[in-house]
C-alpha cells in the first residue's frame, strides 16, 4: 500500500495522513473494489493459498490422516541427501526445460517472424496449422502410432524397410530414446499463445521504422531483426518468455501419456511426476509440498534470470 | 533513400536478399511439414478401414476411405455404462458455466486494473502476473486439499468454481484495455452521471469485444480438453474427454473409434479458433508485458 501512495501521493505526507489518505483514497474507490473482489476472492483461495499451504506443510509430515506434525526442515534433507530418484528428476527436468523452453521459444518466434510477410489469407492459413497442434487435446498421441514398437509403427517401418534395423525399437520404452522423443512432442505442441503473441507484436511494428533504419545503413534483414524488430516488440517477448518458461516445467501429462508412468527406468521422470507421485499416490503430502516449493523456486529463478538476459536485445 | 529500395507488388521491400527469401522459405516448409504430418495422420487414420490401419508399411494415405469408424464409435457410446450423452453433457455444461463465469468475473477485475485508479491495484496485477509464471499442476496436491475442504470433491463445482479465476483470459483483457479503451471516453460516461459498473458495462464492454472472445476460446480450450478425473470419481459426473480416454484405452479392436474420436475431440477447438482467429491475435496485439 505505502507504494502506491508514493507514486499517486502529489506530496510527500508524514504516515499519519498518508494512512488517512490511503483510506480516504480506499472509500471513494468502493466499486473498484468490489468489481476486483469476486475473481480477486476465487484467485486467492485457488492459486496464492495453494502457494503458502505448501510452503507450511512441506516443513510438517502431514499424511490427509493425522494432525501434522512440524519436522522443520527434515523434507528437504531427504529429497536432497536420501531419495535418488528426485536427483534424477531434477537433472530430467533441467534437461527438458533446458530445451524446450528456448526451442519452443526460439521457433515460435522465428515462424512468426518468417510469416510476418506473407498476404493475411495465407499467414492465417500457416497460423492455423503450426497453432493447431497446441489445442488440440489429445492429438499428441498420435506419435505413438507413429513411434509404435511394432512394425505397424512408421519410424519403425521406413527404418525396417530400408534395412536400418532388423527387429522394431520400443520408441516408448526404451530408456535410449524416451526423453529425446518426449522433448520433441512437447516442441510440437508448444506453439501456443506465445506465438500467436509474436505474430500480433510484429504486424503492429511501424513499417515506416523499416525505411528510415534502410537508410541509416541496417544492411540485411538479420540486422533489422536485432536491432529493430526485437527491441519493439520486447513486451511480447517477455510475455512470450513467461509462458515458455512455465510450459517447460508443465510437460508432464504429455510425457505420463506417452510412456506411462513411470517411465522406464525413471528415463523421463520430472520433478512434477515425483510430486503427483507422492502427494496424489502415496498420499506423502509434506513431502509432496517440499517438491513443489523447489519447482516454485526454480521456475521463478528461471523467471528472474531471463527477465534480465531480455532487457539486453537489440544492444 | 529510392535507389536502395525494391519492391514487391505496391510495397516497399527491404533489404531483402534472393536467397535470404529462399532459405526463409525452405526452413518454413520443413517446419510446417513437421507440425502438419502428424495432424494430417490423425484425420486420415479415422478414414481407414480397419485392415489399412493395420498395414506394414503405414500408409499416409487411404485406399477405400470409410465413415465405419465414426459408425463404430457411436455404437460404443451407445453400449457405455452411463448414457454417452450424459458424457457430452457434463463438458457442454462445464465448459459454458466455466466460460461465462470467467468472462464476467475477469472482465470486471480486468476494468478494475486497467482504468481505475485505487491503492493496492499495482500489486494486485503484480501477484496475478507472477501467477503466470508457475504451471497450475504445482499447486495439484494443495488444491485438492482445499477443494476437499469445501466437500467439493466429486461435484461440478471441483472444476467450475477454481476454473472462474482462471488469470490467462484476465491479463489478456485487461492489456486490451488499457491499449483500447480511451480514458476520455469512460470520463464523458461518467459526466454524464453513469455509475462506475454501468461504464463497464455499456461502454467499456462493447469496445473490447475481440478480447472477450479471446477469453472465451482461452477457457473454452481449457475445459474442453478437462479430463477431470482427479477431482471427479462418479461415473456420471465425468467428461466427454475422460469417455473418449476410456475407448481410447480398449486396445486394437477400438483403434478405429479411437482414430474417430480424436478427430471430433480436436475438431471443436480448432473450429473455434478458426472463426475467432483475427480477433484472437488482434486481442494478442497488446498482450505484451511492460518492463
Amino acid at each position: 500500500m505505502s507504494q502506491t501512495n508514493k507514486t499517486q501521493g502529489p506530496v510527500k505526507r508524514s504516515e499519519v495522513s498518508k494512512l488517512r489518505w490511503t483510506w480516504e483514497e480506499m472509500k471513494n474507490n468502493k466499486t473498484a473494489y468490489f468489481m476486483v473482489a469476486p475473481f480477486l476472492l476465487l484467485f486467492i483461495i485457488f492459486t496464492v493459498l495453494p502457494v503458502f499451504l505448501s510452503i507450511i506443510l512441506s516443513l510438517t509430515d502431514f499424511n490427509m490422516l493425522q494432525f501434522p506434525n512440524f519436522v522443520g526442515i527434515d523434507n528437504y534433507m531427504r529429497l536432497f541427501m536420501d531419495d535418488e530418484i528426485f536427483i534424477l528428476a531434477c537433472q530430467n527436468t533441467l534437461i527438458f526445460a533446458s530445451v524446450t523452453g528456448p526451442v519452443s521459444y526460439i521457433l515460435a518466434l522465428l515462424v512468426a517472424w518468417f510469416i510476418n510477410e506473407l498476404p493475411p489469407k495465407i499467414r492465417a492459413v500457416v497460423t492455423l496449422v503450426f497453432y493447431a497442434p497446441s489445442i488440440s487435446g489429445s492429438a499428441y498421441l498420435v506419435w505413438k502410432t507413429l513411434f509404435a514398437s511394432d512394425s505397424y509403427g512408421w519410424a519403425n517401418a521406413v527404418l525396417m524397410k530400408y534395412g536400418f534395423i532388423n527387429s522394431p525399437i520400443l520408441w516408448f520404452s526404451d530408456a535410449q530414446y524416451v526423453m529425446g522423443l518426449c522433448i520433441v512432442v512437447a516442441l510440437w505442441t508448444s506453439l501456443g499463445t506465445a506465438f500467436l503473441s509474436f505474430i500480433a507484436g510484429l504486424q503492429t511494428i511501424d513499417r515506416s521504422m523499416y525505411e528510415a533504419a534502410a537508410v541509416d545503413g541496417i544492411k540485411n534483414r538479420w540486422q533489422e531483426l536485432w536491432y529493430i524488430t526485437l527491441p519493439t516488440m520486447r513486451p511480447q517477448l517477455m510475455f512470450g518468455a513467461v509462458l515458455a518458461i512455465t510450459n517447460s516445467f508443465g510437460f508432464g501429462g504429455v510425457v505420463t501419456a506417452l510412456c506411462g508412468f513411470p517411465s522406464v527406468d525413471y528415463a523421463a521422470h520430472t520433478i512434477m511426476h515425483h510430486l503427483s507421485d507422492y502427494g496424489g499416490s502415496r498420499y506423502e503430502i509434506g513431502y509432496s509440498s517440499a517438491i513443489a516449493v523447489i519447482l516454485f523456486v526454480i521456475m521463478f529463478a528461471s523467471n528472474i534470470v531471463i527477465k534480465k538476459a531480455l532487457s539486453k536485445v537489440g544492444e | 533513400m529510392a535507389q536502395k529500395l525494391r519492391t514487391r507488388g505496391h510495397k516497399v521491400v527491404l533489404n531483402r536478399s534472393k536467397g535470404g527469401d529462399l532459405g526463409i522459405t525452405i526452413m518454413l516448409t520443413l517446419l510446417g511439414l513437421f507440425m502438419f504430418i502428424p495432424m494430417y495422420y490423425v484425420v486420415i487414420q479415422a478414414f481407414k478401414p480397419l485392415d489399412e490401419l493395420f498395414m506394414f508399411p503405414p500408409r499416409f494415405y487411404v485406399v477405400n476411405p470409410t465413415i465405419d469408424n465414426f459408425v463404430d464409435l457411436f455404437t460404443l457410446m451407445g453400449d457405455s455404462w452411463v448414457p454417452f450423452s450424459r458424457y457430452i453433457f457434463n463438458t457442454v455444461f462445464i465448459t459454458i458455466c466455466g466460460t461465462l463465469g470467467n468472462l464476467i468475473f475477469a472482465s470486471m477485475a480486468a476494468y478494475s486494473l486497467a482504468k481505475l485508479r485505487f491503492p493496492g491495484r499495482k500489486l494486485i496485477f503484480q501477484v496475478i502476473v507472477m501467477s503466470l509464471m508457475f504451471h497450475s499442476t504445482v499447486n495439484q496436491v494443495t488444491h485438492f486439499i482445499i477443494l476437499s475442504s469445501f466437500g467439493w470433491i466429486d461435484t461440478y463445482l471441483s472444476i467450475i468454481i477454481p476454473s472462474l479465476a482462471s488469470t490467462m483470459g484476465l491479463y489478456l483483457m485487461k492489456q486490451f484495455m488499457e491499449s483500447s479503451v480511451p480514458n476520455t471516453v469512460l470520463e464523458s460516461a461518467r459526466l454524464d452521471g453513469a455509475s462506475e459498473f454501468r461504464t463497464y458495462l455499456t461502454i467499456a464492454m462493447p469496445m473490447v469485444k475481440p478480447a472477450w472472445l479471446t477469453l472465451m476460446v482461452e477457457c473454452f480450450k481449457n475445459l474442453w480438453n478437462e479430463g477431470a478425473s482427479v477431482y471427479i470419481h462418479s461415473e456420471e459426473l465425468k467428461t466427454f474427454n475422460y469417455a473418449i480416454g476410456q475407448i481410447l484405452s480398449g486396445g486394437i479392436a477400438r483403434s478405429g473409434a479411437g482414430a474417430a474420436s480424436t478427430v471430433l475431440m480436436m475438431m471443436v477447438p480448432i473450429l473455434v479458433f478458426v472463426f475467432n482467429q483475427s480477433q484472437i491475435v488482434e486481442t494478442m496485439g497488446s498482450s505484451g508485458m511492460k518492463d
